[in-house]
Formats: structure tokens, sequence, C-alpha cells
């Protein structure tokens, strides 16, 4: 399996970055290679192996579901870009 | 003494500031003078002497009331990876340039609840992705250590353009250079170990869970640990003390009890039994880091312990598993950097090119890289083939060592396949550069502790490190053994440049 340019287009959509045409054909080269090293996992006998999510043999902790933060808008938006009255602006989605 | 405030250990300078012969704020004078002189090495994003003094002062008023606490006015580095409340926190990305935290990392807020002093935050791998601190928006950092070479003239010159390991280059270098007595740094795939390995100093990644990861920019999350970089055995030991501790706001904290882990450096390991390896001796290694393994053998054999050849035998699948797993939770954890609630933005068309253009302009290659495999390993169709596999793998290689540790107690290696390379090398070949951490990565897939000790020097004249891994929540056989080779190694060379 050989990783080609549409591949990489679609791969840069799905992570929402920008790749220009000029920089995709090095780019696949790039991910096919460590694709291709990645594949020796292949020769590993998984056969009835649980897949290991987390290192901890617990499930995690929950906590009561109530409030216990907040009320402290101009932090939150403190950091914005963009914002106006406690929001953060975005360009336009809905025409 | 003044002058040489900057070389004691954390240790030394806890007595010293107890006794009277020095205050917190001579103390932190001299740390933010040196910092000043150093900045060629580019250890720090930001300085912070002001913030740096004032905590110092406060520290000496509790020494005058004679209410100090356990790292009261200790100066530190903290890695710019950990949220620092009003002080601009990067993760060494132009897309988070100009964030200031409005909270505190739990760790760092355990370290200023024990008197801790930040002189500034530390240069980093982008996000931490690297193994040589060359990827950062903010510039490479230069190692203190350099190889000798001898001029037509009989000259000794320092040629100064070795890295510092990765990704905790910063801490690396600014403990190495006698810039801060201990620094916070984080350990991924190996970014703690390899770079102690680097510049000859200690550092320990804890067991996964040991401190919390709370307020730390998230690389990895079910492989990341903080732990500390320091000159000593013993002061990883009471660093690791204060940074350590259950925390409720991080769901993968471990609610155990912290141990006085200075207090486990008895000297007495007799009968310990030390776990060799045999997978550890990998193709083309160079015969100076077999030299540094079989000297840490002999030295943990004259103290009494017992060496076992063990076998790991999935050790060679866990690069490659770990270039799944990482990237796959990368990709997912750095989705939130979209240039709406924080960090740079860059215009589009509209919302969906906003996101693109912001993107692409705010990662560096090393992390947009690491986006795409992992966004690719997560998609439909590949899922079950890459990520899927990779999380079986990973389960193999975490039950090598539960089975290891029924004939062990503890695992000896080198920490990494080499001494320091030039600024330049291993950059056009991926691969190349993720082979730094072969020894290192399969502690994080499996969760366990692991050390990096100063080992003395290679013929090349750097640095190396041997590594020691324990079963899940035994730092303490960790210190009490580092605290063993370090004795047998005896005293470390200064790097060229050191202040």
């Amino acid at each position: 399996m050989s990783l080609d340019k549409a591949t990489v287009a679609r791969i840069a959509h799905l992570a929402r970055i920008k790749v220009p045409e000029a920089e995709q054909e090095s780019l696949a080269g790039e991910l096919d290679g460590l694709l291709k090293w990645v594949e020796q996992l292949g020769e590993v006998d998984t056969d009835g192996v649980a897949p290991m999510s987390s290192v901890l043999n617990v499930s995690l902790r929950r906590r009561p579901d109530v409030v216990n933060d907040g009320g402290y808008p101009d932090k939150v938006v403190k950091n914005a870009p963009d914002a106006a009255e406690h929001f953060f602006s975005v360009p336009k989605v809905v025409e | 003494m003044a002058s040489n405030l900057t070389h004691l250990s954390m240790s030394e300078a806890l007595s010293g500031l107890k006794d009277k012969q020095f205050t917190a704020v001579e103390l932190t004078e001299a740390h933010v003078r040196a910092i000043e002189a150093a900045r060629p090495l580019n250890a720090f994003i930001v300085e912070t002497p002001e913030l740096a003094l004032e905590q110092a002062k406060a520290a000496d008023a509790r020494y005058a009331k004679g209410e100090a606490r356990p790292l009261d006015g200790v100066p530190l580095g903290i890695k710019d990876l950990f949220c620092t409340e009003g002080v601009q926190t990067t993760a060494a990305s132009n897309i988070l340039k100009g964030f200031v935290p409005p909270y505190e990392s739990t760790v760092t807020a355990n370290l200023f609840r024990d008197g801790g002093v930040m002189l500034g935050k530390l240069n980093l791998d982008e996000f931490a992705m690297g193994s040589a601190n060359i990827t950062s928006a903010f510039g490479p950092v230069i190692s203190p250590w350099s190889k000798p070479s001898k001029g037509a003239d009989g000259k000794v010159t320092f040629d100064r353009q070795l890295v510092p390991g990765g990704s905790s280059g910063g801490s690396a270098a600014a403990v190495s250079a006698r810039l801060c007595l201990g620094a916070t740094a984080t350990d991924t795939g190996g970014s703690i170990r390899q770079p102690a390995s680097f510049v000859g100093c200690v550092g320990i990644k804890p067991t996964y869970g040991r401190c919390s990861r709370w307020g730390i920019v998230a690389f990895a999350s079910s492989l990341d640990q903080a732990g500390p970089m320091t000159r000593t055995v013993r002061d990883a030991a009471i660093m690791l003390r204060s940074m350590s501790g259950f925390d409720p706001k991080d769901s993968t904290s471990a609610d155990v009890a912290v141990p006085d882990f200075a207090a486990a450096m008895t000297g007495d390991i007799r009968g310990l039994r030390v776990g060799i390896p045999k997978e550890y001796r990998v193709d083309g290694m160079p015969a100076e880091i077999e030299r540094i393994w079989q000297q840490g053998i002999e030295w943990l054999k004259a103290a009494g312990a017992v060496p076992v050849e063990i076998s790991l035998p999935h050790t060679k699948y866990a690069l490659p598993t770990y270039y799944i797993v990482a990237p796959a939770e990368a990709s997912s954890n750095l989705a939130r950097y979209d240039g709406v609630r924080f960090g740079q933005r860059v215009e589009g068309k509209d919302l969906a090119d906003m996101y693109a253009n912001t993107r692409a302009a705010g990662f560096g290659k090393e992390v947009r890289r690491r986006i795409m495999i992992g966004t690719y390993v997560l998609s439909a169709g590949y899922y079950d083939a890459y990520y899927l596999k990779a999380q079986k793998v990973r389960a193999r290689i975490a039950e090598d060592f539960t089975k290891a540790y029924e004939q062990c107690d503890v695992i000896l290696t080198p920490t990494a396949p080499s001494t320091a390379f030039a600024i330049g090398e291993k950059m056009d070949d991926p691969i190349a550069m993720y082979l730094n951490d072969v020894f290192t990565v399969p502690a994080n897939l499996a969760g366990i502790p692991g050390i990096s000790v100063p080992a003395g020097l290679a013929s090349d004249g750097l640095p190396l490190g041997l590594q020691l891994l324990g079963r899940p929540f035994d730092e303490e056989t960790l210190f009490r053994v580092a605290g063993v080779i370090e004795q047998a190694a005896g005293p470390q060379p200064l790097p060229p440049f050191a202040a």
C-alpha cells in the first residue's frame, strides 16, 4: 500500500491543516515511509490480546455531577484572539 | 561563597539556607545573573527575575520565622509546557505565542506551595515532540557540553553546536550549566531521561499517575508524565516528592501516598536482583554504550546486587507502537488549537478555512507530521489495522515487564543509544531521530518509572547515562540503586560552559 497525494489531501482536510498542493507529494513520501516502518507490528501475534488504552487497570474516577468551578467569564475569554462581550467571535457560519 | 552559590546541589542549598549561610534572595540573584550570562544557550523562553525575587523574599521571611517549607528558596526552571498563572506558556509553538494562562498547573502549584522559586520558563521541542530540542518555535537550545578539539597551536577549543537532547532540552541545559538547582520536565517517550543522559544530569520519569497532568499542555495523554531534572539523585528525590501527589482534577492521577523518596537512599542494595534485558543489545550499538552498561553492572555487583539476564521479547516493537499511539493521541489533543478560544488565529474565507490556515501557520513541521500520521491511523478504514493493532502490541510490551519483574527487582539499561549529536544531524530522517528513544519508550508504554543517572564520560568527552526501570510506584528502589551508581561513578565533571 502506498500513500498518494489524494490521501494526503484527505488527511490534511480531516486534520484541518492546509497543505499546499506543491507540498503534498513530498509529505506523501514522508508519511508513507513512516507507515511502512510501523507495519512491522504485523509480525506480532496479538490474537486474543485486549487493546491497552491506559496503563491503569481501573475505570476512570467519577465525580458528582455538580457545578464546581466557573463564574469568571473575563478569565475565560482573556486569551481569545477575537472576543466580544464574553463571546468567542468566529467568521459567519450560517448564511 | 557568593560566587559558588550556583554550584551547590539542591540539598546543600537547603542546608545553607537553614543555617543562614546565605539568603534565598542571594541564592536567587546568583542564578538570575547566571541566566543572563548564559543567554547564548537559548535555554529560557521567558525569564521571570522579578517574580523569583519576590518568591525568594517570602522564603527568607519564612526562614526568619522558623517556618521554612521543604523547598523554600530553591531556584527552579519550569519547562514551558507547564501552565503558569500570569506567565506566558507556549509549548514552544507559534500557535500559543502570547498565551497567558489564567490558572496554575498542579505540579507548579505544588512546587510553589513548598517554597520553590521560579526563574523562568524553559525552552523545549514544540509540544514536546522531538529528541534534540531543534523543533522549538523559539530556536534550538544549545548544549553547555561540546567536544573538545585541539587546534594547530595546541589550544583546546569548544565548538558549541551540540543538542542537549529533547524534548526537555531547556531543562537539561539549564540544570547542567548551573542556571537553576532543578527543573521540571515531562517525558512522553524519553523526554526527561534522554536529555539527562546527554548533559550528565539526573532525570526521573515517575510512574504514570504519580504527578498530576492537570495544567500541563497535553501531547499524548496515556504516556505523558512530569518529573524533575537535577544534578544529584538526592535532589531528584527531594523535588519529586514536592511535585507528586493525588489530584482530583486529573482523572488518571493515582490516589497513592507519596513516600519520602530521599529516605529510601540507604545505599544498601545487597541481594537486589538487577535485570539485564538481552534485547537491549541492539544492532550497531556503539562499543562505548556497551562499555558503560557493563561498568554499571560491575558497580552494582560490587555493592552486593545480583545481575539476572532477563528477556523483554517485544522491545523492538516499542518504537513503532509508540509512533502510532502517541501521534494518534496528539492529533486528538491538538484539535483544540483552532484559533477560536486562545492562541494565534489566521483569518480565512470562512470558518473551516480559518481553522486550516491557523493550524498550517501555527504548527511547525514535526508537529504537523505527527498530527497527520495520527489522523490517518485513527481514520475510518485504518483504525483497526494501525491504532487497534498498536494498542494490542502495547499490551504485549507491558506484559513483558510484568513477567520480567517476577525474576528481578529493577532493570538496568543504557539510557540512549549514543552521546549528544550536532544540531542539524538526523534532521532529514525522522526515523533516525526517533531511534534516540529506543531504550526509553518502553517505560512510557508500560507506565513504569525510569531514571537516568550520569555514568561518566564517553571517549568523545561527552556524558552518558544509565537507565534504571522499576515496578509501578516503586520509585524508592530506583532512588536507592541510582544513589549507588552515582556514588560509584564519582563526581561528574562540569560542562565546558557553566555559570
